[in-house]
């Protein structure tokens, strides 16, 4: 202790404006939006310097803040930050910026409660980032589901309802069994600290069940098929904030909790499990992809294709563990992690780029049906760049970040398995498949009918918040350097954990 | 023959009370109906006179009244606790009561009798004080719903309740006077004493357990013996039900841990058993049957069964730690249900009862600052964190896997799952509905200002939820 509490102030500035917006809402005369923009900026702000005074030269935790919170229960409010989690925060508090532009002319019911809903959750959401603690991580990763349950539930659309608390309760389900799953391992190490869970011996039949407790958890919330069908429901009905959120963070929640959780707890069994997990996981990358493909509905193929991309994520995690039976060596497996991870940005900021660009059509034609467009580009020029652009990095073509973290983790499996790394290589096709079909329908062709030909081309609010997506995407996928920098030490040591058994 | 005075310190808030229940008894009768508010006022001041009593007794464990008679911290820090909730009770229910001409000073006087119940219970230390506790209660409950009594829905959840719990008190008895005839004692100190001794637990005993366990899962509303509770709890008016939902629950949470903890805590493995069944089917219909409902209160006794089989779970541990999980829970619960029915009698007003789930529509219109009250109060029920509910499901889950009950632990997060959707769905009404009913909300300063703290205590202490568990350690600890 005794530095700045920056971690904390990451947390808790955010929520505070929430707060503040709320009440702003109810005086007369004073704009919620630009309280609710100075909250996210000042966030955005704020949490800079973990970029800037980030020691990438170690695995251990930073900026790290240590306070007794339940002594009852040897509970601590116990903050951290290493190469995996501080990208995520940063990621979390950009988005948050852009949501509340995007919702700046969109949102007119309740203007106030849904800007400081967004806060609310980024300050949330960065919570679960940064704990170190298993209650305070289960805290924060239960609590940012009531904001986005309403966030959906309000301002959603015709079957939001439906929608919502099928989200509500999907989630809700896999978390519980994850709490069970962290009082054991409370009962078994004193404390619930969760470098401490990764450094106490578990007996086999234990870490198996533990690994599928955190597994329904994550596995939810990634989605991993076959328990994704919460997500193509709640993005249709989500508002288009909703979405980019969802999409952007809250999916990363769940594969950052098996890099946090799974493997370092229970690496024997991710070792013995890594089949399913494979097998999920290439699953979810083919099946979903031709889901996808025959979409009508231009969110649910953004939805669906969210699926697919993540099946790559969680591909990237665990062909660590057929690499080294394969080749016997550490070499290329942190490869697959840097991968895993580098796509987890990279999606972040591809499909929010995607659902704002929807988002754009959606509040000028009120309809997400691919069929009523056609020709946009006649009259949208400027969007039908970037559209196109978000369209191609999402099927991962060169130069975009999509590229990037596609193409390590393919990498990675042409080192374990030839025939993984081929399947998982016809995503390339099928990813192509999906989203130019998409851009080829609503883009060109001759103008589908009079209200797209009326269309107007997007404001500068909206120029602001894709051409700041645009040259992030652009940047990470010419130069990740920055990002697997910072990100180098904690992986490697995340992969030497895995490697060591716990029996 | 010699008789020594026995000590009276330890009864003085319980002598209190009662003296200010007879005073303000007399005072009503003369004040007459336009100076009612005396009544009001004078039974507030009563009960912070007790909570000034109380908390001015030393804090440690002394028997009196030849060992009928406890003053331990358990004893002490659930009075007053007591004390807040009846406070709570009858600031939220002037305006309503005002408005019915039901502003009566029965009301105050059978509150603060059965509050004196509450206590007696609470320092029981022989079966007779128990008994003598839980029946002051009882019929001042029985009574508070016949209260009004030209209501003919109140008068039948009265007989209901009164057939009822004549039954189970006659249970109780019967499991006592086996005790009796097979210990030759009543009082409790003795009786773990007797059970510790014998070595192992004799028919006869296991016969009496089973007796006491119904009349205490009766009293609780414990699956199988709930059948009255949602009948009373949807017919009294509101705030009777307020009262009968809330203060009843800690006297019931007290019998458990006088009777079968400190009493028969030898014969735990046998009861645990009959308490797993009951915590299982409670916490299993208590969130089914709920999801069914349309009227609040009604929901709220099928939401309380299942409380209750949480409540069960801290208990059937039979450890410190379970103990004090299931006193968490209690206290978690009544705060919890005490600010869900303040948030109905919030929506009525004259001629329009507001206790239908549906009329929780459209809130956030009507007004943002209480919707967001009843959205803590309503994810506080769920177990979400960060608020307090979620705090209460862990401890009493943590005290249930200590005792390697995995299975238990995983049925009653799944069961934490289903009730989930009814609470979902009054967040639902409450924010995605919209009404046609503009009203402003009324209701007097009390209930407002009250009603807020309730809720706000809920997320409060949520966030720092350390000293409740430190006073709930602190209760059982010697």
């Amino acid at each position: 202790m005794g530095q700045f509490p920056l971690l904390s102030l990451v947390i808790w500035v955010p929520i505070a404006f929430g707060v503040l917006t709320l009440i702003a809402e109810r005086i007369r005369g004073i704009d919620v939006r630009w309280v609710a923009l100075v909250g996210s900026l000042v966030t955005l702000a704020i949490s800079v310097p973990l970029y800037t005074s980030f020691d990438a030269t170690t695995a251990a935790m930073q900026f790290v803040e240590r306070a007794p919170w339940i002594p009852q229960f040897n509970v601590s409010y116990y903050l951290g930050v290493d190469g995996i989690s501080m990208p995520l925060v940063l990621l979390t508090n950009f988005m948050t910026v852009l949501v509340v532009i995007a919702g700046w002319k969109v949102i007119t019911y309740k203007r106030g409660q849904y800007m400081a809903a967004f806060l609310i959750m980024a300050g949330l959401m960065n919570g679960v980032f940064e704990s170190l603690d298993a209650l305070l991580f289960y805290v924060f990763w239960e609590a940012q589901l009531i904001p986005m349950f309403i966030i959906i539930g309000i301002w959603g659309g015709p079957r939001r309802i439906y929608a919502t608390i099928k989200f509500f309760l999907y989630t809700f389900l896999g978390s519980v069994l994850m709490l069970v799953a962290l009082i054991y391992l409370y009962l078994q190490t004193g404390s619930y600290s969760i470098l401490a869970f990764q450094h106490t011996p578990i007996g086999m039949t234990a870490q198996i069940l533990l690994f599928l407790a955190f597994l329904v958890a994550f596995a939810v919330k990634i989605p991993m098929w076959p328990v994704h069908t919460w997500l193509p429901d709640a993005h249709v009905e989500a508002p288009t904030g909703g979405s980019v959120i969802l999409a952007a963070i809250m999916l990363k929640l769940g594969a950052y909790g098996l890099l946090r959780f799974s493997l370092p707890i229970a690496p024997d069994a991710s070792h013995a499990l890594q089949w399913l997990m494979i097998i999920l996981s290439l699953i979810a990358i083919i099946y979903i992809g031709f889901v996808a493909i025959v979409q009508r509905d231009m969110k649910k193929l953004i939805a669906y294709s969210s699926v697919a991309h993540m099946g790559f994520v969680t591909l990237g995690m665990f062909i660590v563990f057929m690499i080294v039976e394969n080749t016997g060596a550490l070499a290329g497996t942190a490869m697959g992690m840097d991968g895993a991870i580098v796509q987890m940005i990279s999606h972040g900021l591809v499909s929010g780029a995607l659902f704002l660009c929807i988002g754009v059509l959606y509040d000028r034609m009120h309809t997400r049906e691919i069929a009523d467009y056609g020709g946009v580009v006649n009259s949208m020029p400027i969007f039908a760049f970037f559209f196109v652009l978000f369209g191609m990095a999402n099927t991962g073509l060169p130069g975009t970040s999509g590229f990037v973290g596609e193409f390590m983790v393919i990498l990675a499996s042409f080192k374990a398995n030839f025939w993984v790394a081929m399947v998982a290589a016809i995503t390339l096709i099928l990813g192509a498949a999906y989203t130019l079909g998409l851009l080829k329908q609503v883009l060109w062709g001759p103008v589908a009918n009079d209200r797209v030909a009326a269309l107007k081309d997007i404001s500068p609010r909206e120029f602001l918040v894709l051409g700041v997506l645009a040259l992030a995407v652009l940047a990470l996928g010419v130069y990740p350097q920055p990002l697997v920098h910072v990100m180098e030490p904690s992986v490697h040591h995340l992969v030497h954990q895995v490697m060591q058994s716990k029996l | 023959m010699n008789f020594t005075a026995p000590a009276f310190a330890p009864a003085i808030p319980e002598m209190f009370v009662f003296g200010m229940a007879c005073f303000i008894l007399l005072v009503d009768v003369y004040a007459g109906e336009r100076r009612r508010v005396v009544t009001y006022w004078l039974s507030l001041a009563t009960l912070a006179g007790a909570a000034w009593l109380t908390a001015s007794l030393t804090p440690t464990t002394q028997i009196t009244f030849d060992g009928m008679f406890v003053n331990d911290k358990l004893a002490q820090a659930l009075k007053l606790f007591t004390y807040v909730i009846t406070a709570a009770v009858f600031l939220y229910s002037r305006d309503y009561l005002q408005q019915r001409n039901q502003f009566k000073g029965e009301f105050y006087v059978l509150g603060l009798f059965g509050m004196l119940g509450v206590m007696i219970l609470i320092s029981a230390h022989s079966l007779l004080t128990l008994y003598i506790g839980l029946e002051l209660l009882s019929l001042c409950q029985y009574a508070l719903i016949a209260l009004d009594r030209d209501n003919g829905v109140a008068s039948e959840s009265a007989m209901k309740y009164f057939i009822l719990g004549a039954v189970a008190s006659a249970i109780l008895l019967y499991g006592m006077s086996i005790l009796y005839g097979i210990t030759g004692t009543l009082d409790l100190g003795q009786l773990a004493l007797f059970i510790a001794g014998t070595g192992f637990a004799q028919i006869g005993l296991i016969f009496a357990v089973g007796f006491v366990v119904v009349a205490l899962a009766f009293k609780f509303g414990a699956v199988p013996f709930h059948m009255w509770l949602p009948d009373v709890y949807e017919g009294a008016r509101t705030p009777i039900t307020l009262y009968v939902g809330s203060i009843p629950k800690i006297a019931a949470f007290v019998m458990f841990i006088r009777l079968l903890a400190q009493g028969l805590g030898g014969l735990h493995p046998s009861w645990e058993q009959m308490l797993i069944a009951i915590s299982v089917l409670s916490m299993a219909v208590g969130s089914v049957l709920a999801i069914a409902q349309t009227n609040m209160k009604r929901m709220l006794g099928y939401s309380t069964i299942s409380h209750v089989g949480y409540i069960l779970l801290g208990i059937l541990a039979g450890t410190q730690i379970g103990y004090e999980a299931a006193m968490f829970y209690t206290i978690t619960y009544v705060i919890m249900a005490t600010a869900a029915f303040g948030m109905v009698i919030l929506l009525s007003r004259r001629g329009f009862e507001g206790d239908m789930i549906a009329d929780f529509k459209g809130l956030n219109e009507r007004s943002p600052w209480f919707a967001a009250m009843m959205l803590c109060v309503m994810f506080g029920m769920t177990g979400a964190p960060p608020f307090l509910g979620f705090f209460a499901k862990l401890y009493v889950i943590e005290a249930v896997l200590n005792v390697g009950l995995v299975w238990l632990a995983v049925v009653a997060v799944l069961f934490a799952v289903i009730s989930a959707f009814y609470y979902l769905r009054v967040v639902k009404f409450m924010y995605f509905d919209h009404s046609d009913d503009k009203t402003p909300l009324e209701g007097g300063w009390d209930l407002k200002w009250v009603l807020s703290g309730n809720s706000l205590a809920i997320l409060a202490l949520g966030i720092a939820p350390a000293p409740l568990m430190a006073l709930c350690v602190h209760a059982f600890g010697f």
